[in-house]
């Protein structure tokens, strides 16, 4: 069983890690003399994973909703002359094409397509900033999972499994990992959509790992973490005078009970003091250059995916050994066309900035970027001709950086983007590859719970080598 | 206590002290085996014929010729030569497999097999029986068994026992253990004055009889029934299940013995005469998440639905991993994937209900009616004897001359809203409760020759709220407009709307204004009333049907005569002969999409249709009188004959004062919520084995059954859920009490006597105290499976009592103190943590069950993005939001911050055992989160009215009341220091007070007030403010 707690965490260590402030030093002095045990290992601190890694951070930009790979990724020009036509009846296999609608017809792709970069990928034209980096994308037309629901496939996507209570791809990621910010949170979570992921917060959760790697959520506007601010009328001295006097007296009793925990319970304060200036510092987007903010499209003081994306590379910069950004805005039953452009316009040009940005900074090779949602769509229409359903049988996933094949395309599917006909990637065998990306052997990194060791990818996944640089 | 050991020591010794090599197995072959074998070679899957999970088969020659274990002849067991191969094509486990042995355990198996391959069962699959008592070298310590147990096991490791704490921090201790709430300085001054030595012992009982031990107690059973308020998945409605959650309450507050808690929990309302508490208690099987995503498979999230319910019965209550066998054998216990299915069986035999409940003065009330309206029946009855012989002719008059009606095949043809609607049996259709505003549309293919009327019948239904037949939380609804359109069939679109003449209904209520809960944002005002409403051509009057409290959740009927007969089948309609007929049941009358609270829409109904002619009008007799009509005189029941009686009374003329007297009684009946809970289904439900646990996958069918590796079911046992729940608490069962007492002694220790709190099974934990477990299941069930017996065992014992310092040398030895050489010390759970602070501020609200509360929240929790749909989180305004945090509104998608941040557990899953994190957010949270302000702002309040005129005074008083004991010198130097401090920035202007504590009339006690909160949000916030000591 992997157990990253195992190493032995001196005294002088844990002294070491626990911070700055008055109340730290008199702490220090208290420990000289008491008979103070070894504190508990920070759950946090920074770990190398088991095997050599490339990426050592993910940036995961889930699109919930499920986003159309018929008009974005996956160009079906057989589709549009099928147009009308119900699905020819070889290819159902038995099973309806949706669950609402069992006679629905086919549709042709909404937008045209171009070819981009040295690579040649394929990208819809609402795509025309992420067209400048197509050459570091590795796209996989090839995705497919269980699911066919939202919630159910969210939880799939982001746990492994469709039901609730299962680790994150981020909680497992700082269970192995740690993290290397020592004033920021491990997992930073967004959410910009126009409403909540409907997986909830089953999506970032930790399961049955420490709550301390469940995904924290940052908000752009107000407080960045839920109760960072203090009350009106603390002010910073009468904060710092106050966890000093906190500090103090938890130091007596650390020597009076000689708990480790006590000291654990120190060292959080202290965390959070220094959140209370990191994680507003963090969310202020006016000290970045205005052709930053411009290149991403971001505005300071804006909830939106593009200040996310900024604030992305920002908590990467820091430290932070994941961060998501759900932006659940996808689910185009209906009103397609304009949905879809709506939301491109939303996120296109932050993802190429991201990838761009963190690329001129050196981080890309050591950053994952993933970009999908839970499933695909149809290719047959739904509510008239201007709408598809879900489709868990073939969609469309990128990645970008961290390790990932730079310039490739992966998978095909059908004329009707309906069925994988080559090199299928299972939900298990992408979350075996970013594993992999991370350093782990996704069937050894496991966790002991209710009498069975449980992974990310349950009992199945095989890590795809072609999607490796 | 002591007498409890001259009790045991004079038994004669039955079993004897656990000997240590039934362990070995269990503790050194067993694990290997099991982790490394089991998955080819067990219960499940049998490799090339070989089982390595019983001796017997173990030891068999295979077919190859060999045998796997030859007791006492390593060099010849096949298992021997293969785990030492170094061909990788021989060897075992192969290589590419995910399991290998260590060269150590390639050894301890072969030793086993030269000593005889001995096999024990595992130890949790074995009954516990009570066992000796050990010798201990200090007979002066121990107070009670456990103590001897403790000790022995100290004394063999060279350890020894702490002394006592101190009488403080033993007083909130066991407050913080048995109320979760913390003592008040009198109470700590009371216990204090005791001397007498029966002083500790009077604090346990008063303790174990507060109403408040219930709510701390139900806490811990609620995260293992993963109690919520909301159904989960993507919409995550509010679900009304409350009165479970003060069921349970009260179950641990009167003590109710563990195993009838068990039964009523599973099958309450299978037991015979059900009182209303134990229909309740079946919510424990309905806690489970709930998916009205729309266009889901019911089917699929039903399914879902039972494996946790099967997962809640074995986490829960067995505590064993029964779960592992949804989609195959189980890896490590003898569970096969088919005995999981049986197990499944035994709850596949329900509905799922939200029957109405009444609080318990409303029980006594309806009690009470119900006493007088039975005296004025039986005055009736005196008042005119020959009253049998005119009903009876009543009864031949009303079967007279009935309108033949014919039951409609009516197909669905969609609906405004994405209603889900599911076909019974019977022709109704039932709808799946969703609140938006719709119309529904059936068709019919009419062959008849022509049709007269149309009647449609609201049904009830056992799923509906409180019965039905409506979808609105009181089981009401509103059918706003009756139409009905007909076509040709070979010229469907040829659509003709049919007029109608008359429309009749057994129940016109008065015109009334659509309550305000059912409006929805934006909508205009509406009515219901009587049945014209129907076909008024206004959408915004309806016919309603509700007949108030006790009356409402009845079967209701209305009656459409056409004005003109439809001439289907006849010319001049072309061929082929017959017309579709299209019925659209407008509903306008519910209120906002996604608040299942504004549901108005109707239930279940059928529709059919006469080809009488004449008058075509309704019958009055009620749908229930007419079943009971139906059956021969001599052949109803008591209640049946009582309820004919009860209507036909209605009828007779010069009993109008009596009716009306009734009537008024009826008028006084309370007005009651629902709860969720399970009703005997009389068709059970076919069970298959899933493959992969995949519901589009059966295999073959399963009857209801349980593992062949637990104790048998009694012969002839029907295969019904109450069959189950005696055969979980039956006193043979192997883990059930096991279960129970560890989880008991892991809430006071941090840690169970099996670590594994939710795993006996071969791959869980192995026991710190095997022979103090079977001790205190044995104890447990022997004394009435008496939870407050077992509490008083342990707090009564000396090793509860020790003192929780954590010295060095032991530290080293035994650092997560298993051995309890010391008492336990842990951060309280979250719940505990609110509590104490609103308890030492003096805010908490006593009050004990009701409705979940919804306290201060971050408002954007309930909005799009952070949730998926707005939700309806009312900030309570009045004390209610200092209610015990056990009150919270428990929404399993947004759970509550100041909770969950605590470690609180979300609800997706039974959990019987919480991670204890320790974080920054938890610090961020206690020290800025409103409540936890508002804690520290009244205690400082606290100090300065009730704690006296010094600040040495004032701070030893608030000291007190969040830690019970009084500040050292050392201690009392730092927070003067701190209050000065504060003082002088307050007074000198450098912050303002009023911006803290807001505006109070008078300055000096502004300043002063503002500087005792900065000292109590420090105190609110010390480790030891929040820990067990």
């Amino acid at each position: 069983m992997w157990s990253p707690l195992v190493q032995s965490h001196s005294r002088r260590r844990f002294l070491n890690q626990c911070g700055v402030g008055l109340g730290a030093i008199a702490l220090a002095e208290l420990l000289g003399n008491s008979k103070a045990i070894a504190a508990a290992p920070n759950p946090l601190a920074p770990r190398l994973p088991p095997f050599a890694a490339k990426a050592k951070r993910v940036i995961y930009l889930y699109m919930g909703g499920a986003p159309s790979q018929l008009e974005l990724f996956d160009p079906k020009p057989e589709l549009a002359r099928w147009q009308g036509k119900p699905l020819p009846a070889s290819m159902l296999d038995g099973r309806p094409t949706t669950a609402n609608d069992p006679d629905s017809l086919l549709l042709g792709p909404k937008y045209p397509f171009s070819r981009h970069g040295h690579s040649g990928a394929q990208l819809s034209e609402l795509l025309p900033h992420l067209g400048k980096v197509a050459d570091d994308l590795t796209i996989i037309r090839s995705m497919h999972t269980d699911a066919s629901n939202h919630a159910p496939g969210q939880i799939q996507m982001n746990t492994g499994v469709p039901l609730a209570g299962r680790p994150s791809l981020g909680a497992w990621t700082t269970y192995g990992l740690g993290s290397e910010s020592a004033d920021l949170p491990a997992f930073v979570v967004f959410s910009t959509g126009t409403k909540n992921v409907s997986g909830g917060a089953a999506t970032w959760g930790n399961g049955f790992l420490p709550s301390i790697h469940q995904g924290v959520q940052f908000r752009n506007v107000g407080d960045p973490v839920l109760y960072l601010s203090n009350p009106p009328g603390i002010d910073a001295r009468t904060q710092r005078d106050s966890l000093d006097t906190l500090a103090r007296l938890n130091a007596m009793k650390l020597a009076e009970m000689g708990d480790p925990e006590i000291a654990t319970r120190i060292n959080s304060y202290e965390l959070a003091y220094r959140m209370q200036t990191s994680a507003p510092e963090l969310m202020d987007l006016s000290t970045e250059p205005r052709h930053v903010l411009e290149m991403y499209g971001a505005e300071p003081g804006k909830t939106s995916f593009a200040s996310s994306c900024l604030l992305a590379r920002r908590l990467a910069e820091r430290g932070v050994r994941f961060i998501q950004i759900f932006h659940e805005a996808w689910d185009h039953h209906t009103h397609l066309t304009a949905g879809l452009k709506t939301e491109c316009e939303k996120t296109d040009k932050p993802c190429a900035a991201l990838i761009a940005d963190l690329k001129q900074r050196g981080m890309l090779d050591d950053t994952l970027v993933i970009w999908g949602g839970e499933f695909g769509r149809t290719p047959t229409a739904q509510g008239g001709t201007d709408g598809r359903d879900h489709h868990p049988d073939c969609f469309t996933v990128w990645l970008a950086g961290g390790g990932a094949k730079p310039g490739i395309t992966h998978g095909q599917s059908d004329d009707f983007g309906y069925k994988i006909t080559d090199s299928p990637v299972h939900v298990h065998d992408l979350h075996a590859t970013i594993l992999h990306l991370l350093g782990f052997d996704h069937t050894k990194f496991n966790h002991r719970f209710q009498g069975r060791n449980y992974r990310l990818t349950d009992t199945a996944g095989r890590v795809v080598h072609d999607l490796i640089a | 206590m002591r007498w409890m050991i001259a009790f045991l020591i004079g038994m004669p010794l039955a079993v004897g002290a656990a000997p240590i090599e039934l362990r070995d197995f269990a503790r050194d072959i067993l694990p290997i085996l099991s982790e490394n074998c089991f998955s080819c070679h067990g219960a499940g899957k049998h490799k090339s014929g070989l089982r390595l999970d019983a001796r017997e088969l173990a030891t068999k020659p295979l077919k190859s010729g060999a045998t796997a274990i030859l007791p006492g002849k390593p060099a010849q067991s096949e298992l021997v030569k293969r785990i030492r191969s170094t061909d990788d094509e021989e060897r075992m486990p192969p290589p590419d497999s995910d399991h290998q042995l260590t060269p150590q355990q390639v050894e301890t198996l072969t030793r086993w097999i030269a000593e005889g391959a001995p096999y024990q069962a595992h130890w949790a699959f074995t009954a516990p029986a009570l066992p000796a008592l050990p010798l201990v070298k200090d007979p002066k310590w121990g107070r009670n068994p456990i103590d001897d147990f403790i000790l022995a096991t100290l004394e063999k490791n060279e350890m020894h026992p702490s002394p006592e704490a101190d009488r403080i921090t033993l007083l909130r201790r066991l407050h913080l253990d048995l109320m979760g709430l913390p003592p008040a300085p009198a109470e700590v001054d009371a216990f204090l004055a005791d001397t007498s030595p029966l002083a500790y012992d009077r604090q346990v009982d008063r303790l174990l009889a507060n109403p408040h031990y219930g709510e701390h107690w139900a806490r811990h059973w609620l995260d293992a029934a993963r109690y919520a308020d909301s159904n989960g998945y993507q919409r995550d409605k509010l679900r009304v299940i409350w009165p479970y959650r003060d069921y349970v309450i009260g179950a641990f507050n009167r003590d109710l013995p563990y195993d009838q808690f068990i039964i009523e929990q599973i099958a309450g309302d299978e037991l015979p005469h059900p009182t209303q508490d134990q229909i309740v208690a079946t919510g424990f099987l309905r806690n489970s998440m709930m998916n009205d995503e729309g266009g889901v498979d019911p089917e699929e999230f039903r399914t879902a639905a039972m494996f946790d319910r099967v997962d809640a019965v074995g986490t829960g209550i067995l505590g064993l991993t029964l779960q592992c066998a949804q989609c195959h054998s189980h890896k490590n216990d003898p569970l096969t994937q088919e005995e999981y299915y049986k197990l499944f069986a035994f709850l596949n035999d329900a509905h799922e209900t939200q029957p109405v409940v009444y609080a318990a003065d409303e029980l006594t009330k309806v009690t009470e009616l119900k006493r007088q309206m039975g005296q004025i029946e039986s005055e009736l009855q005196r008042s005119m004897p020959d009253w049998k012989t005119r009903e009876d002719e009543w009864e031949r008059l009303v079967g007279q001359h009935q309108t033949h009606w014919i039951v409609l095949p009516t197909e669905y043809a969609g609906d405004s809203a994405e209603h889900w609607y599911v076909k019974q049996e019977d022709g109704s259709w039932l709808a799946t409760p969703s609140a938006p505003r719709s119309t529904a549309s059936f068709t019919w293919l009419c062959r008849l020759p022509h049709v007269t009327g149309f009647r449609l019948e609201l049904l009830t239904d056992p799923t509906l709220p409180a019965g039905g037949p409506g979808c609105s939380p009181a089981g009401l609804c509103a059918l706003s407009e009756f139409t009905v359109e007909v076509a040709p069939l070979a010229d469907p679109v040829q659509k003709a709307r049919v007029k109608f003449s008359s429309a009749t209904s057994d129940f016109d209520p008065p015109i009334k204004s659509l309550d305000i809960v059912f409006l929805g944002a934006g909508a205009s005002p509406r009515v219901t009333g009587p049945i014209h409403f129907a076909i008024d051509g206004d959408d915004h009057s309806a016919w309603g049907i509700d007949a108030g409290p006790g009356r409402r959740n009845r079967d209701r009927k209305a009656v459409f005569q056409c004005e003109v007969p439809i001439a289907a089948a006849a010319p001049p309609f072309p061929q082929p002969a017959g017309s579709v007929i299209t019925f659209h049941l407008g509903q306008n009358h519910s209120g906002t999409a996604g608040d299942d609270r504004t549901n108005y829409n109707l239930g279940r109904f059928r529709i059919s249709a006469t080809t009488d002619s004449g008058n075509i009008v309704v019958d009055q007799v009620p749908k229930e009188i007419r079943d009971i009509l139906a059956i021969r005189i001599g052949k109803r029941t008591k209640a049946q004959t009582a309820q004919l009686f009860s209507y036909w009374r209605t009828t007779v003329p010069e009993w109008k004062e009596a009716n009306d007297r009734i009537e008024s009684l009826w008028k006084q009946w309370p007005v009651a919520g629902t709860t969720l809970a399970l009703s005997p289904r009389l068709q059970p439900r076919e069970t298959h084995v899933l493959i992969r646990g995949d519901l589009h996958s059966p295999a073959q069918i399963v009857t209801a059954g349980t593992p062949a590796f637990l104790h048998p079911l009694p012969p002839d046992a029907e295969p019904n859920r109450l069959t189950l729940a005696r055969w979980l608490v039956d006193r043979r069962s192997p883990t059930t009490a096991r279960a129970l007492v560890n989880r008991v002694w892991a809430a006071y220790f941090g840690t169970g006597l099996v670590e594994t709190l939710e795993d006996f099974g071969i791959a869980g934990a192995v026991p710190s105290h095997p022979e103090l477990l079977d001790f205190l299941a044995c104890e447990f069930m022997d004394h009435g499976w008496s939870i407050k017996h077992l509490q008083r065992l342990i707090v009564t014992s000396a090793t509860y009592r020790q003192r929780s310092n954590i010295d060095a040398v032991p530290y080293a030895k035994d650092p997560y103190n298993r051995l309890l050489a010391r008492g336990a010390r842990f951060r309280v759970d979250g719940e505990t943590v609110r509590d104490i602070a609103l308890s030492a501020s003096g805010l908490l609200n006593l009050r004990i069950g009701g409705r979940s509360v919804m306290p201060p929240a971050p408002a954007f929790l309930f909005q799009p993005p952070a949730s998926f749909a707005t939700f309806p989180w009312v900030e309570e305004t009045g004390d209610e939001k200092y209610r015990r945090a056990l009150y919270t509104f428990h929404r399993r998608s947004t759970p509550y911050p100041a909770l969950q941040i605590f470690d609180a557990p979300n609800g997706f899953a039974s959990c019987v055992r919480r991670t204890r994190s320790n974080s920054p957010l938890q610090a961020l949270t206690s020290l800025n989160e409103p409540i936890f302000v508002e804690c520290a702002k009244s205690l400082a309040k606290r100090a300065m009215v009730e704690g006296g005129k010094t600040d040495g005074e004032r701070i030893t008083y608030a000291f007190r009341l969040a830690l019970a004991r009084a500040p050292s010198v050392a201690e009392m130097i730092e927070l003067v220091l701190l209050v000065q401090t504060q003082r002088d920035r307050f007074t000198n202007g450098e912050m303002k007070p009023t911006d803290l504590i807001g505006l109070v009339p008078d300055r000096t006690n502004a300043v002063e007030w503002a500087a005792y909160t900065v000292l109590s949000r420090v105190l609110l916030n010390l480790d030891e403010a929040m820990t067990k000591e």
